[in-house]
């Protein structure tokens, strides 16, 4: 992947913030109705963070600072769990400026691990885990045939989207909607849908 | 002595359950209220919690009382940012914020151990108030 960095994470946070009302809808449907809010503030903070790095173009550098600044600021539990995810995709991508598919997987491989560590959770539980972890899988499918950074993308953006859509079809047992138990079926998980937007506009963008 | 670190969406609930506790402590207790986030919006912030935990410990180590959900994580999450002979020494408690805030610096002002200080404020999810 190339392209602007400063761009990618601006298209990425601009689409969270044009969502901030949807994500809290469905989180007041399940939860306490502050998902949207949550990220949007995150992401507002991560643009003021970054004015003035436009030209930076270490990747891992400016994710490790994206992370730090989600857990500082989004408030609710996505904040350590989406932080702790970028932390953990600087990483691999530490000193890079550009990123092929084997980077990216493994980026996606630690973020996943880090969320799954932090909220004790695991696939099927109606968590941000049940977009990204088949979206992952998807990446990896694509990357192991050969696949270009965009079109493994666009598999991993797509399995994401089903992902959102098997939310519906099972209860939460984590974070907030786990109090509703039975009443949690048939809403979508707003943690879920936010993965699934950061993807989508990702590929929006390489597609420009 | 070990040190008490209260963590709450809410600066307001974790401030005065410092107030609460105050009356049973010590002199010399640290109890450090972690509530809210930088701005005084309602959330939980790693970082905030971070800088309680140093100021909370003197050498004895902290037991951290919490509310809901993101409460636990942000605090995780703050273990991480600790050096790791403070972390060696830092506990979350599984009990009622309040009840369990109380029943920690009770027991830290007598000077017991990081471990029956926790146990003391998870001995209090089963306090009968009637
Ligand atoms: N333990 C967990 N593991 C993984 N994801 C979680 C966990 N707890 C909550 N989530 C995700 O976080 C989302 C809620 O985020 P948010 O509303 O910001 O937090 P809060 O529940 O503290 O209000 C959920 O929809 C879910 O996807
Ligand atoms: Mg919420």
């Amino acid at each position: 992947m190339s392209g602007n960095l400063y761009e990618v994470i601006s298209a990425v946070g601009e689409m969270i913030i044009g969502n901030r009302q949807k994500l809290t809808d469905l989180d007041a449907a399940i939860g306490d109705g502050d998902h949207g809010i949550n990220m949007a503030r995150g992401f507002e903070a991560v643009k003021a963070k970054l004015q003035g790095m436009e030209m930076e173009s270490d990747i891992g550098k400016v994710l490790k600072i994206v992370g730090m600044t989600l857990i500082s600021s989004v408030g609710g539990a996505a904040g350590p769990l989406y932080g702790t995810a970028f932390l953990r995709a600087a990483a691999p991508s530490q000193g890079k400026t550009e990123l092929d598919t084997q980077t990216i997987g493994l980026m996606l491989e630690a973020a996943i691990a880090g969320i799954k560590e932090r909220g004790k959770a695991t696939t099927g539980e109606k968590t941000m885990l049940d977009a990204l972890v088949p979206a992952y899988e998807a990446f990896q499918d694509g990357a192991n045939t050969g696949k270009t950074v965009t079109a493994c993308l666009e598999l991993a953006y797509e399995a994401a989207q089903q992902g959102v859509e098997f939310t519906k079809t099972i209860i939460a047992t984590k974070g907030r909607a786990s109090y509703l138990g039975e009443r949690s079926r048939g809403h979508q998980d707003p943690g879920a849908t936010s993965s699934y937007i950061m993807l989508k506009a990702l590929v929006e963008y390489l597609r420009r | 002595m070990v040190g008490v670190v209260i963590v709450s969406h809410s600066q307001k609930v974790a401030e005065g359950i410092r107030e609460m506790a105050l009356q049973m402590s010590a002199p010399e207790q640290k109890i450090i209220a972690a509530g809210g986030m930088a701005d005084g919006g309602i959330g939980t912030d790693a970082f905030r919690v971070s800088e309680a935990i140093v100021s909370a410990d003197t050498g004895d180590g902290v037991a951290i009382m919490v509310d809901l959900g993101s409460a636990v994580l942000s605090t995780e999450t703050a273990f991480e940012f600790l050096d790791e002979e403070l972390r060696s020494k830092v506990q979350i408690a599984d009990a009622p914020i309040l009840e369990g805030a109380i029943s920690a610096v009770v027991e830290a002002s007598l000077g017991s151990n990081l471990a029956a200080v926790v146990a003391t404020a998870e001995g209090a999810r089963t306090l009968n108030k009637c």
